[in-house]
This record gives C-alpha cells, sequence and structure tokens, in this order.
C-alpha cells in the first residue's frame, strides 16, 4: 500500500503499549490506515488530536521518533479478474512472487446486503460425503462451520468439499495456519489444476496474530466482486475462526474492554456475524457460501466461540471419530443443516428426507443399546441388530472418506435397513417402502 | 433553533461531540461526514460534551465534523400503510431502497406519501377528545385502521370539524381540535411517538382473562399464554426456537403479528418474506403478509439500531392497540438486544455488571416486557399486546443475566431442551421445566373452564402431573433395568410417552398437525387422559412396550388426519380396538 505524495509526517509519538501507538494529528478519519515507523497501523480510537494507531505487527522496535504517516482511507483491495489464481497476504499483497493486481479499490467490510433483496438459497451443493449430503445437505448461499477438535483432518474435509463443489471460485482465507497446512492447501490446488479458480488470502502462524483480522475481509471482498458483479457461484473457506476469535480477544483486551465470557470481547457475537452474514444467494444468481472451520478444545461445544457461532451460522457440521469403524465421521445427532429443508426431497429423490430421519433414528437407538450393554443389562435382539447397523452405517454413509452420489446414498441406507430391519421398524411411509425396499431382501 | 456541534472524539459507533447549547438525554443527532448524513443518538452528556451512539459505521469520521441536534427523541411514525411492511430498527422501509447494499445513510420514508386512503369519519364536530380517541377509520387491507388524536397531545380538546367521507392521502389535515384556550390543531393521518416511551392513552391496564390461541398443543394445552400476556423462549442454539415462533406467527389468532428479527440471520428474514406472502391465515383466509410488519435488524446491520429495533416494534403494537386490536409481537432475539446495551455499556466505561452485561439490564428488560398488556381503551374498547420473545442463552446454560432478568419479567416460560431436540422431540418444550403463570389465574381458569370445559386446568394439572411420574418411573427403569422394576413402571413411563408423542409433539412441517385448534386440542387431551385413566394388565414390561408403541403409532396417524375426515374416523376406530384388546383383559 503506497503512500500518496505531500502527506505530512508525524514524527512525535506520544504513547507506546504492545499493540497501539498514540500520536498527535489532525485531520485523520476512523479506520483509516497508517505506517507507523513503516508498519502498517490503523486508527482506532480519536481523542480530540490524539489519535490511537493498532500497529497490526505489534510495537516491537518502534521508537517515539518514528515517522507516523496517515494514507487517507480504511484498508482496501484491488479487484480485478486477475486475482484468481493468486495468493495473497492479509494486506492484499501477493506472496506468489506475482505482480500485485490492477484493478478498482474496494474497500473491506463493506456495507451489508439489503435482506430485502436477498433471495431464498435453494441450490444444493453436492459433496460427496454422505454425512453431509444426505444427512445435513448444504444449499448455495449457506454459511456453515465444521466443529471439530484440533486432531481432526478438518482442512482435507474442507479442500475435498471445495474441490467437489461445483464453484465458480474458491476463496480460501486462512487465519493462523500452519506454514505446512497452507503448503498443503497450495499443492492440493495446483494438483488438481483448479489454480484459475482458487483465491488465497493467507495469515500464517509466522506472521503477527492481529493481521488476521483483515483476512476474512478481504476475502469476502473478493468474493462480492466476484458473486455481484459477475454473478459467480463464490465458495469461500474460512479457517481457523477460532484464531481469528482469539484475535480479536488479545486486541480488546489491549484496548482495556472489559472481557465477557471465556475472555472474549462482548461484541464477539456481532464481530463473528458481520463475517458469516456475507453468505448470500444475489438475485443475478450469483452466490457466496462459507464454509468455516471453528477448532472446539476437548469437543465442547459451550465455549463463546463455538456457541456463538452457532446461533449465527445456519447449522454445523460435528467432525469425531468413531470407535466402532476408526473412521473419522460427520456426528448425526450434533451436526445440523437448516437449510437442508429447502433442497431434500424437492432437489433431490422424494424419499431423501424419510430416509434421512429413519437412518438417524435407528442410529439413535443403537446408541441406546450400546449405553445399556455398558450398563450391564442383557441387549434384546433389536438392539444386536441395531447395533450391527449403525456399524455399517458408520462405515458406509457416516464416513468422511465416502464420495457417491445422492442416489447412491439413498439407496446405500435402503439397502442397510434391508439387511437388519424390517419394514415396520424403519417405519417409512408405505408408499415409499413399496418403492424402494431392496427386491431381493 | 437546533444546537449545533462538533466531533471531538471517536471509538468504533461512540462518538463524543462538543456541544454549543442545550442537548436532552437520548436526543436524535445528524453526523455530517461529507455528502453522508449520519443519525445517532445521545447517550451521556459530560459538561458540554454529548456522547452519541451512531446508527451506522464511522469509518472515515474525523475530529470537528458539524453535528446537529434535532430536538426530538427517536421516533416512529405511526400511520396507515405499517401493516406488511419491512422495516430496518429505524424504520426505513427496506423494500424502498435501491441499492442492492444499505449504503451508509440512507433512509427511507415509513409510509407512502401518495397512496389514498378512503377515510370515514367517527368523530363529530363539538365532541369532546382526549389523545387516542378515535376521529376516524380508514381501511388498511382487511383492519378499520383507526385514525386517533395524537398521542403527544395532553389535556382534553374539542373538535372542531372533520373532514368529510373521502380519499385523502397520510399528510391531509382529516380533524381540526381546539384546546382550552381556543388554539386550534389540525391532525393528520399520521403522527410521531419516541419509541423508548410507553403509549398511555388507556383508560386501564386489567389482568389478562382470556388466552392468545396459537394451535400449538404443548403451548395452548399445557402452558396457554394470555392475550396480552408475556412470555419467553429460552434455548440453545438449534432448538427450534425460530420455527416455534414462525408457526406462531402463522398460525396465532392475532389481528396484528409484529415480528421482531433482532441480530438473527437474514435468510430467516428472507424465509418470511418469501413465505408469508404465500400463506392464508388460518382465521381469516387473508394472506399471511396482510397482517404482519418485520422489523428486520439481523445480526450484521448496525449495533445501534438493533437495540432501538425492539422500541420501535413494540411502539407500533401499542399504535394498533390503541385501535382496539389484538397485536402479538414475537421478538427474536431479546438476547442480541441486550448484547447491544452490552457493547455501548462497555463503551461508556460503565462499571459492568455479571458477564459485563450493564447493571440496569434487568431495569430495562421489565420495563420493556411491562409496555405488554391487555388495555381498556377510554370508549370501552379493548385492545391488547401479547408479547413473546426468544432467548439465546450462552452455551445453552439458564443461569445467565438475560435469561434471569427475562424470567422475572415474563409470566410464560417455555424452555427449548437440548435433550428433546437432540432426540428430535418437537416442540422441544419441556414440558416439566416450563410454566404459564396464568393458569393460576382464576380469571383464566373460568376462562378456559367456558371457552373449553369446565375443569379444564384440573385437566392440565393431571396430566403434567403423569409426565412427572412417567420421568420418575423412566429415571427407575434407567438404573434398575427393564426387569428390574415392575410392570406398572413401564406402565407409568409409557403414559407419559403418550402424552409426549400425541400432545407435546407436533410436526410443525405437516399441513394439518402444524395447527391444532382449541377443539381439537380439548378432543386429543381428553382422549389421552382418558387412556392414561384406564389399567391395562400387561404379562411383562415387552407386552406392555409394545402396546403403547403401536398405540402411539395410530394416535400420531390421528393427528396426521384432517379434523372429522373419514381417515380420522378410521384410525379412531383403530384406537378402539387396540384399547379393547387389552381392556378385555383386564
Amino acid at each position: 500500500m503506497a503512500t500518496k505524495a505531500f502527506q505530512k509526517i508525524y514524527t512525535k509519538i506520544e504513547n507506546i503499549n504492545k499493540a497501539t501507538v498514540t500520536v498527535k494529528a489532525q485531520g485523520v478519519g476512523n479506520d483509516e490506515l497508517a505506517t507507523v515507523g513503516g508498519k502498517l497501523a490503523q486508527v482506532v480510537r480519536i481523542v480530540g488530536d490524539e489519535i490511537t494507531l493498532q500497529v497490526f505487527q505489534g510495537t516491537e522496535g518502534i521508537a517515539t521518533n518514528a515517522e507516523v504517516v496517515f494514507h487517507g482511507e480504511p484498508p482496501v483491495l484491488k479487484v480485478s479478474d486477475d486475482l484468481a489464481g493468486r495468493f495473497f497476504d492479509a494486506y492484499g499483497n501477493p506472496l506468489d512472487g506475482g505482480a500485485p493486481i490492477e484493478g478498482e479499490e474496494r474497500e473491506i467490510g463493506g456495507p451489508t446486503v439489503n435482506p430485502f433483496k436477498r433471495i431464498q438459497p435453494s441450490e444444493l451443493i453436492a459433496t460427496g460425503i454422505a454425512g453431509i449430503d444426505l444427512n445435513n445437505t448444504i444449499v448455495s448461499g449457506q454459511k456453515i462451520p465444521f466443529f471439530a477438535d484440533p486432531d481432526q483432518p478438518y482442512n482435507q474435509v474442507m479442500a475435498d468439499v471445495a474441490l467437489r463443489a461445483q464453484a465458480d471460485k474458491i476463496i480460501l482465507s486462512g487465519m493462523g495456519m500452519t506454514n505446512d497446512d497452507y503448503l498443503y492447501f497450495k499443492n492440493l490446488f495446483e494438483n488438481a489444476g483448479v489454480l484459475d479458480r482458487i483465491v488465497c488470502f493467507v495469515n500464517t502462524t509466522e506472521n503477527p496474530p492481529v493481521e488476521r483480522l483483515l483476512v476474512p475481509d478481504m476475502a469476502l471482498t473478493a468474493a462480492e466482486y466476484f458473486a455481484v458483479d459477475k454473478g459467480e457461484k463464490v465458495l469461500v473457506l474460512l479457517t481457523d475462526m477460532t484464531l481469528y476469535a482469539d484475535a480479536l480477544a488479545i486486541v480488546s483486551n489491549r484496548m482495556d474492554q472489559i472481557p465477557s465470557k471465556d475472555s472474549m470481547p462482548g461484541s464477539l457475537y456481532s464481530d463473528l456475524a458481520k463475517i458469516y452474514e456475507k453468505a448470500v444467494q444475489l438475485p443475478n444468481g450469483g452466490s457466496i457460501t462459507i464454509i468455516a472451520v471453528t477448532t472446539l478444545s476437548g469437543g465442547d461445544i459451550t465455549h463463546a466461540v463455538p456457541d456463538n457461532t452457532g446461533y449465527i451460522t445456519e447449522g454445523q457440521l460435528f467432525l469425531r471419530k468413531d470407535s466402532d469403524t476408526g473412521k473419522v465421521i460427520v456426528d448425526p445427532f450434533r451436526s445440523l443443516s437448516r437449510l437442508k429443508q429447502l433442497v431434500i426431497g424437492k432437489k433431490t429423490r422424494e424419499d431423501h428426507p424419510q430416509v434421512m430421519n429413519a437412518a438417524v433414528r435407528l442410529y439413535s437407538d443403537a446408541a441406546n443399546a450400546k449405553t445399556k450393554l455398558e450398563n450391564g443389562f442383557d441387549l434384546s435382539d433389536y438392539d444386536e441388530r441395531a447395533l450391527k447397523f449403525a456399524k455399517d452405517y458408520s462405515d458406509k454413509l457416516l464416513a468422511i472418506d465416502i464420495n457417491i452420489q445422492i442416489e447412491e446414498m439413498l439407496d446405500t441406507a435402503w439397502k442397510l435397513f434391508a439387511k437388519y430391519f424390517t419394514k415396520s421398524e424403519v417405519a417409512i411411509k408405505a408408499e415409499l417402502t413399496d418403492k424402494y425396499w431392496p427386491k431381493n431382501a | 433553533m437546533k444546537t449545533k456541534g462538533k466531533v471531538a472524539g471517536i471509538t468504533s459507533n461512540m462518538v463524543v461531540v462538543k456541544t454549543f447549547g442545550p442537548v436532552a438525554q437520548n436526543e436524535i443527532a445528524t453526523v455530517k461526514l461529507g455528502d453522508e448524513r449520519l443519525m445517532a443518538e445521545v447517550i451521556k452528556v459530560v459538561g458540554d460534551n454529548a456522547y452519541i451512539q451512531v446508527f451506522d459505521s464511522t469509518r472515515g469520521l474525523g475530529v470537528g465534523a458539524e453535528v446537529e441536534f434535532e430536538g426530538h427523541m427517536l421516533e416512529a411514525t405511526l400511520g396507515p400503510g405499517i401493516l406488511s411492511k419491512n422495516y430496518d430498527g429505524l424504520q426505513n422501509d427496506l423494500a424502498e431502497m435501491d441499492s442492492l447494499f444499505i449504503e451508509r445513510g440512507s433512509r427511507t420514508a415509513p409510509l407512502d406519501e401518495n397512496v389514498l386512503w378512503s377515510f370515514k369519519p367517527l368523530a363529530k364536530s363539538g365532541d369532546k377528545v382526549e389523545a387516542g380517541d378515535w376521529l376516524g377509520e380508514v381501511q388498511e387491507k382487511w383492519i378499520a385502521h383507526k385514525i386517533m388524536v395524537p398521542f403527544a397531545m395532553e389535556g382534553t380538546y374539542t373538535v372542531k370539524s372533520v373532514v368529510g367521507a373521502g380519499d385523502y392521502n397520510i399528510n391531509h389535515t382529516v380533524a381540526v381540535l381546539t384546546d382550552a384556550e381556543g388554539v386550534e390543531h389540525p391532525v393528520t393521518m399520521v403522527q410521531r411517538w419516541p419509541v423508548k416511551k410507553a403509549i398511555k392513552a388507556y383508560v386501564s391496564k386489567p389482568r389478562p382473562a382470556r388466552i392468545l390461541e396459537t394451535g400449538v398443543r404443548p403451548i395452548d394445552t399445557f402452558n396457554p399464554i394470555a392475550d396480552g400476556g408475556t412470555g419467553f423462549i429460552p434455548g440453545p442454539f438449534g432448538a427450534g426456537k425460530t420455527v416455534l415462533q414462525h408457526a406462531i406467527a402463522k398460525q396465532a389468532e392475532a389481528d396484528v403479528i409484529i415480528m421482531i428479527a433482532c441480530g438473527e440471520r437474514a435468510n430467516e428474514v428472507v424465509e418470511i418474506f418469501a413465505e408469508f406472502p404465500r400463506l392464508d391465515d388460518p382465521h381469516t383466509g387473508h394472506k399471511l403478509m396482510e397482517r404482519t410488519t418485520i422489523i428486520c435488524n439481523t445480526s450484521n446491520m448496525p449495533v445501534a439500531s438493533r437495540e432501538a429495533s425492539v422500541y420501535t416494534g413494540m411502539t407500533i403494537g401499542e399504535y394498533y392497540r390503541a385501535m382496539g386490536l389484538k397485536v402479538l409481537i414475537l421478538a427474536d432475539s431479546t438476547s442480541r438486544w441486550a448484547q447491544a446495551l452490552r457493547e455501548m455499556s462497555n463503551r461508556l466505561e460503565e462499571l459492568p455488571g455479571q458477564d459485563a452485561f450493564p447493571m440496569d439490564l434487568s431495569a430495562i428488560i421489565s420495563n420493556f416486557y411491562a409496555r405488554a398488556g391487555l388495555v381498556e381503551l377510554r370508549n370501552g374498547a379493548t385492545g391488547s399486546v401479547t408479547f413473546l420473545g426468544t432467548v439465546s442463552p450462552a452455551g445453552g446454560n439458564l443461569k445467565e443475566p438475560v435469561t434471569e432478568a427475562t424470567q422475572k419479567a415474563a409470566r410464560c416460560f417455555y424452555a427449548l431442551s437440548q435433550q428433546r431436540a437432540d432426540s428430535k422431540r418437537y416442540p422441544a418444550i419441556d414440558p416439566l421445566d416450563s410454566y404459564s403463570k396464568y393458569l393460576e389465574y382464576p380469571e383464566i381458569r373460568e376462562y378456559l373452564d367456558g371457552r373449553i370445559e369446565p375443569g379444564w386446568v384440573d385437566l392440565v394439572n393431571k396430566g403434567k402431573t403423569i409426565v412427572q411420574r412417567g420421568k420418575e418411573a423412566s429415571e427407575q427403569i434407567d438404573i434398575l433395568g427393564d426387569d428390574g422394576v415392575p410392570v406398572e413402571y413401564h406402565d407409568n413411563f409409557w403414559k407419559s410417552e403418550l402424552i409426549d408423542f400425541v400432545i407435546l409433539q407436533q410436526d410443525a412441517f405437516d399441513a394439518v398437525d402444524a395447527n391444532t385448534p382449541l377443539d381439537r386440542q380439548r378432543y386429543m387431551f381428553n382422549l389421552v387422559l382418558d387412556i392414561c385413566d384406564r389399567k391395562f394388565d400387561f404379562a411383562d414390561f415387552q407386552e406392555c412396550t409394545e402396546f403403547y408403541k403401536s398405540l402411539i403409532n395410530l394416535m400420531k396417524q390421528l393427528n396426521y388426519s384432517e379434523w372429522e375426515s373419514d381417515r380420522f374416523a378410521e384410525y379412531r376406530k383403530k384406537v378402539d380396538e387396540l384399547l379393547e384388546t387389552k381392556v378385555a383383559n383386564a
């Protein structure tokens, strides 16, 4: 971000703490960017002529006589079709050695889409993973996170989803990503030959954490360019939102704000919502779908970050390791897609809703049987069959290594029903059972 | 002369303004930023400095920007044309905004000035009138929208003239009133009212004496909400708060519905935009949208106007109540409103209360809930505002400030339980934790005796006892095992399951089951209680389980069948046949 000519340079910093500096200056706008001793900073508070600047990279080494130059504008991203295939840092500077992007400057973190101009999402996004497509179908314009413990392969699952989804553009927003994961995504996209559809904004663990705060806004500004201006279907991947929230907490702490639950800032809900609500189905056919990752600590979804996220997003996909099969599955109980009602049985086969519910119900019977077994009670014949079904269901449908079409998922479910249960135990509407119950069973 | 000021400091959306004249607490101010005009509200005054919260982003704002104080508080514009509008928290008409994005500082008029309304006078010259009295009426959708003496006019006035029947726009003078000093006051169809003040144009606020039918069985049968009552729905995410609120909005027997989407998902509002214009009101057959006004301040819209949105909704509700109408206000979610209060309190550097919420949170919530209620108007008519808010407790834990403060203020409590939601028992209203204080009101008991059947509340309490007993039995069974308890325990357990599956669970996505009128609720509840009264003879717990499973399945089919249809009769017969098989052995 080049500074403009004839700007006034200030050289007397009044206060310095770990994250902010204060300088006396005139004619400064709120949220405006500045350079402090060569480091990028943003105006966060104005009291008379005292301007407080948050230095993204931290204030280490900044001297009281460091040069402060105000840019006269908030953070911007230059947008054009040239964004495709490129990798950027948190400020929108190329990481891949390529030339900077030429294009229209857009302020990041721009205004909200008028809710009245939105369209109800109705387009199914197929991922091939039955734990998602069958039980928690994702719809374009939806926002949904993976809830996963740090040891789960969430980035791999998300990459699979991204590559299989029929998106025009995939925009990766990496916050606090390890360099290894960054290279994983980079190689994967290169090898899959989809680079022309990818845009990446990455803050790795090697970069200062406060920089992360810019990354999702950068990614979503690019997403809005492709969705709004070009009418494209854009998929935005945000990983990891828990690390983003950590950065929010750091800043709020250094600004002397009173922390609320789990040391998170009181504005956490609004801060997260501002990002997630960029997911939208537009009247021009373009859409922004957000798939995020929220890492949990020991599966605890009551922590402020997953808790607030759950209230904002349209469901969540809960990854856990299944002890029966040793595979990672999408937990059918704790996962939910709030928008699935808009497509299942409408855009998919008529038996989809009933098959989905029956399978989850039988799986829950198996969970009860398991509790009985653990408590030392005898199992009935039904319990035994439910347990066997659960193992098969987990292996053939819930596991994340599945990649099949939705029709095949439904057929598989019917086969499993017939293998272990009677028609009345499955209790699906007679018309559907007559039509889809395997004939040779 | 408006007071002027200049911006002296900025922290996020809180701006300090050096003022050059008098300012009032909660006064509205306009901040000039280039060509844009940002609206703000005074929230604190210290010496010459006014602290204002800006209802928009303050990006780019600098010290020295001009501010003008408007001389009034945040006001709602009240007049014909509010129904079926979609407003933001500050009553801007969202449908009238041109661009895809809500540009900063964009304002649209709440009411259309070009529409002509067919006015019919109700008052005549010489009448003595006070604030809220009806001067005339216009037909708004299918509601007789009363044109009233503006609420802000204090004292008694004499009607000098009222225009004759005819078509006028909202700004046309429809009446002239004379005050005690002989000064004339022209009255149009529009008036303004500060949203944070309750409209008190009524004679008395009696205790509610009727229930508001919602068609939702666990509410109407088990814990009814009064017409003019208050209730709240706390629940963790995914427990079905929104689905339940939408069901109530669709079915409730109210004249006007105001839905306040306060800091929630935009796609949920889009669902209302998409569905309500298509769906019929089950009580009048008109389109649902015709009786609905949406106040929509989704989670990504400015926090300050989120706080305003609940007040804007309440004020519009009180306005229609003053016309003698039944108004139902649904707010999703009041926790987001409380969070908006917390953010501002934090910026004001007030000493925090529990979980960093402001100390007076409880008082603010109580004051707000107190604005609901049944009122008797000066002309003898009654109107009501029923308020039902959702609460989104952090981590689903009900021991948090917003839930606790709301519990003190609201009379009905519909606890959504994670456990019920996990086992797909919807609506996930916990039958034992939830309560309705109205069941204790003698006037409500009396009303239900007449409206449903004599002794109804006793039946309800009996049903609750059966559920309670079933829960205890189930705990025993879990500890001692299926074989370790007498069959009677299983019988008790399954009787409570029968109530659960047939009365408490309801399929909001099924055309028939979604809405159960009171008559049908009476019938089904009596049928279920009658079965619970019977003594069955089971050889072992498996026989008991089998029997009740079949019974529940049949009764559910009954719920899915059109009321008094052949299919209904058929399943009813099957239920009897099944019961016969066991009664014979008894």
